[in-house]
């Protein structure tokens, strides 16, 4: 082969792989589909396959990348996606450790983040970098907040405290406590598991000799059933509280009668049918659940996959204004990307209503979330 | 604490011991026989506890696949050998390795009759069993026979790979959540206020049969004594005629089998996950270390006190709990290497 032939050839494989790079939107999505978020990564991974593939008339591509819920994998995703994918926007992590390391890169490479972990911390605009980052999943503080006013109102006095031995668990009792003490509640027990522990018997002896009015399980998914059943089996009578982590048919299936008349807050996704008819969320929010369970059967959707969802409701209402401004891959497009995200206002998505600004960066109210209660094997909205 | 207490946290000690001592039994025996570090011993836990739920719900597990796909593999590899040997050995392979992982689907599809849902527990138990059991050997046969030779670190490195793959292949197969079965027993038993529930009994009862089933196979069986003389001298256990291959895929069989029937025994007591093999499998081998990777009755002995330890500990520090527990590896480490002669390995 001549020297001719092989530039020649070089040429027409970086057209090949270039061309669609230039002309289209590019989404760089880092999911944590595999490790121990899976159960969060995967619904969130399924449901970029429902997004619509255009955006004001613009073919939109997302590049979806696991990183195995380790931290080191995201911000390696986050850097190939960003130096040799050029994508205009980040959608990720899933968990709240990947996105905090993921803003550094995002806000270095002036690129736009929606973040779909749940701490606070991800959006504290104290951290200048955080001008870039957006978040779909509602705040700790607001699911704490509702825990609280719904264990005073209950007349629940004590409250032992069980938790994931990780971040998850930690950021919770930090909420937790504080709320707590404002509202003079009193926490009695403070113990924590992990995920994969074959056995709480020593936790739970511990919260019965506290002997609390209330018991809140800070875990998520099916692991949250463990301290639940071993509590029950232990002959523990009060009442239980789970977190918004629980919120999936999986949950219901594994911890089966034991978990009837649990509490837990939520976003209005998980009960959307039962919603009255004049929330505008229930029309939004049952247009997700049957894209996909259309796609992955009935009582398959969870909240996780809503929050992807929701981070795509974002970009396309905030696209069509970028585009004016600049042509997807440029500088340009990316700053007018990110300005159109933080000026979206009374945004309607499958968790509540969005109204960003330059102090919020997630923009939900109290109408993001709901109380709910464990019914028959189901899940049944109150207040 | 009261007494009542440390009884209830001295009973879930035993129990979670129970489960450690007998996978501490698979690992060292895995490694006296074969000189393989088995890490994903825990991975069996797994297989056999999700491959009874996906039965149980109804659902074809993936492991069925997993069983067809090494045997073909299997078959492959050692048709041109048996091919040599003559009809009856290739017939005997194709037997083993594609005729029965059919008959498995089979069955998982209602060819008896019924589906194996409708069946009783214990049937279901042994088709679980059945399915999972031979991934032993399969993966002895794919993996570890072709560096049998190998040094021991090595053999170590594929190890560590297999269970990574194995992982991954239970993430496939079983979904990232969790899943129970129904417990064998229902009963309860009021002693001294203490209860004790039918399920605990029978882990405790399973693993202690189990553990003098492998006593008396090692000391009395033929096979035994052969897998013993392997572990002690691999050369010259050969020179008396006693296959090192055989030896090994036997070995792996009975890993496979104890740690397939351990996932089955605890499953009804807590949610196993696609991956919670790994730390099962990991304290079982804390128990190993106490034992030197040699010694039986230690090695169940040290499976026992990790037991209690992590239920004690989870009583006082519930956050330190893992760290407890594997710190416990310093100073036996310390310890062994104080009092036993460092014999630098021959290769």
């Amino acid at each position: 082969m001549n020297l001719k032939l092989k530039s020649l050839l070089a040429v027409a494989i970086t057209a090949a792989f270039a061309a669609p790079v230039l002309a289209d939107i590019n989404v760089g999505v880092v999911v944590s589909a595999t490790g121990p978020a899976a159960s969060l990564g995967i619904p969130e991974k399924n449901t970029f396959a429902l997004m619509p593939t255009t955006i004001g008339g613009e073919k939109v591509n997302f590049l979806i990348l696991d990183d195995a819920s380790d931290t080191t994998t995201a911000v390696k995703n986050t850097r190939k996606l960003l130096t040799e994918d050029k994508v205009d926007v980040i959608v990720g992590s899933t968990i709240t450790p990947n996105s905090l390391a993921m803003i550094d890169i995002a806000a270095e490479a002036e690129t736009p983040m929606i973040s779909m972990a749940a701490s606070s911390r991800i959006v504290d605009t104290a951290n200048p970098k955080v001008k870039w980052v957006f978040k779909t999943p509602q705040n700790d503080i607001q699911m704490s907040t509702a825990i609280v006013e719904h264990m005073t109102s209950a007349g629940v006095k004590t409250v032992a405290f069980i938790g994931f031995a990780d971040a998850y668990g930690e950021g919770w009792f930090n909420e937790f406590s504080k709320i707590a003490e404002a509202r003079k509640l009193q926490i009695v027990a403070n113990e924590r598991y992990n995920r994969a522990d074959t056995s709480v018997t020593g936790q739970v002896l511990k919260m019965m000799a506290a002997k609390p009015d209330a018991v809140l399980i800070a875990g998520s998914g099916t692991p949250a059933a463990l301290p639940q059943k071993a509590l029950k089996e232990k002959g523990y009578k009060g009442a239980f509280y789970q977190t918004h982590g629980v919120a999936n048919k999986d949950f219901l299936r594994v911890c089966g009668k034991d978990c009837e008349g649990t509490f837990l807050p939520a976003g209005p996704v998980l009960i959307a049918a039962q919603l009255p008819a004049d929330n505008p969320i229930k029309k939004v929010a049952l247009d997700y659940v049957g894209k996909y369970e259309a796609a992955h059967g009935k009582g398959s959707t969870s909240t996780f996959g809503a929050h992807a969802w929701d981070a795509g409701l974002l970009l396309a209402n905030a696209v069509p204004v970028a585009l004016k401004k600049g042509k997807p891959g440029s500088k340009e497009f990316k700053l007018a990307l990110r300005d159109a995200l933080e000026g979206l206002k009374n945004i309607t998505v499958s968790h509540g209503i969005v109204n960003m600004s330059a102090q919020d960066h997630l923009g939900f109210d109290q109408r993001a979330r709901v109380m709910v209660k464990v019914e028959n094997g189901d899940w049944k909205l109150i207040q | 604490m009261d007494l009542q207490i440390a009884l209830l946290l001295g009973q879930d000690g035993i129990v979670n011991g129970a489960i450690y001592a007998l996978l501490s039994l698979a690992l060292v025996l895995v490694f006296a026989v074969t000189r393989v570090i088995f890490i994903p011993q825990g991975e069996f836990v797994a297989y056999g506890a999700l491959t009874l739920a996906s039965l149980q719900a109804g659902q074809a597990p993936g492991t069925l696949w997993l069983l067809l796909g090494l045997g073909v593999a299997v078959t492959a590899i050692d048709a041109p050998h048996a091919w040599r040997q003559g009809s009856r050995q290739l017939a005997g392979l194709v037997a083993r390795q594609l005729v029965y992982p059919l008959v498995m689907i089979g069955l998982v599809f209602g060819a008896a009759g019924a589906a194996p849902k409708d069946w009783p527990l214990l049937l279901q138990v042994l088709l679980a069993l059945a399915v999972v059991v031979p991934l032993g050997p399969q993966l002895y046969r794919v993996a570890f026979q072709p560096i049998a030779e190998a040094p021991v670190l090595i053999l170590l490195i594929v190890a560590v790979a297999l269970h990574l793959a194995l992982v991954g292949l239970g993430l496939l197969f079983f979904g990232a959540e969790g899943s129970r079965t129904p417990a064998f027993s229902e009963a309860a038993f009021e002693v001294g206020g203490l209860t004790i529930t039918g399920q605990s009994l029978w882990v405790v009862g399973a693993s202690a049969v189990l553990i003098v089933a492998l006593y008396i196979f090692f000391g009395r069986s033929l096979y035994g004594k052969a897998l013993r003389a392997t572990a002690i001298n691999r050369s010259g256990a050969r020179l008396m005629g006693i296959s090192t291959t055989l030896a090994g895929k036997l070995t792996f069989l009975l890993a496979a089998a104890i740690g397939a029937l351990s996932g089955i025994l605890i499953a009804p007591i807590t949610t196993i996950y696609y991956d919670t093999g790994f730390l099962v499998g990991l304290k079982g081998f804390v128990g190993a270390i106490i034992g030197g990777l040699v010694s039986y009755p230690v090695a169940a002995a040290g499976a026992l006190l990790v037991g209690l330890l992590e239920s004690f500990s989870s009583f006082y520090a519930s956050a330190f709990k893992e760290v407890i527990v594997f710190t416990l590896i310093i100073p036996v480490l310390v310890w062994r290497s104080l009092t036993s002669r460092h014999v630098e390995e021959e290769e």
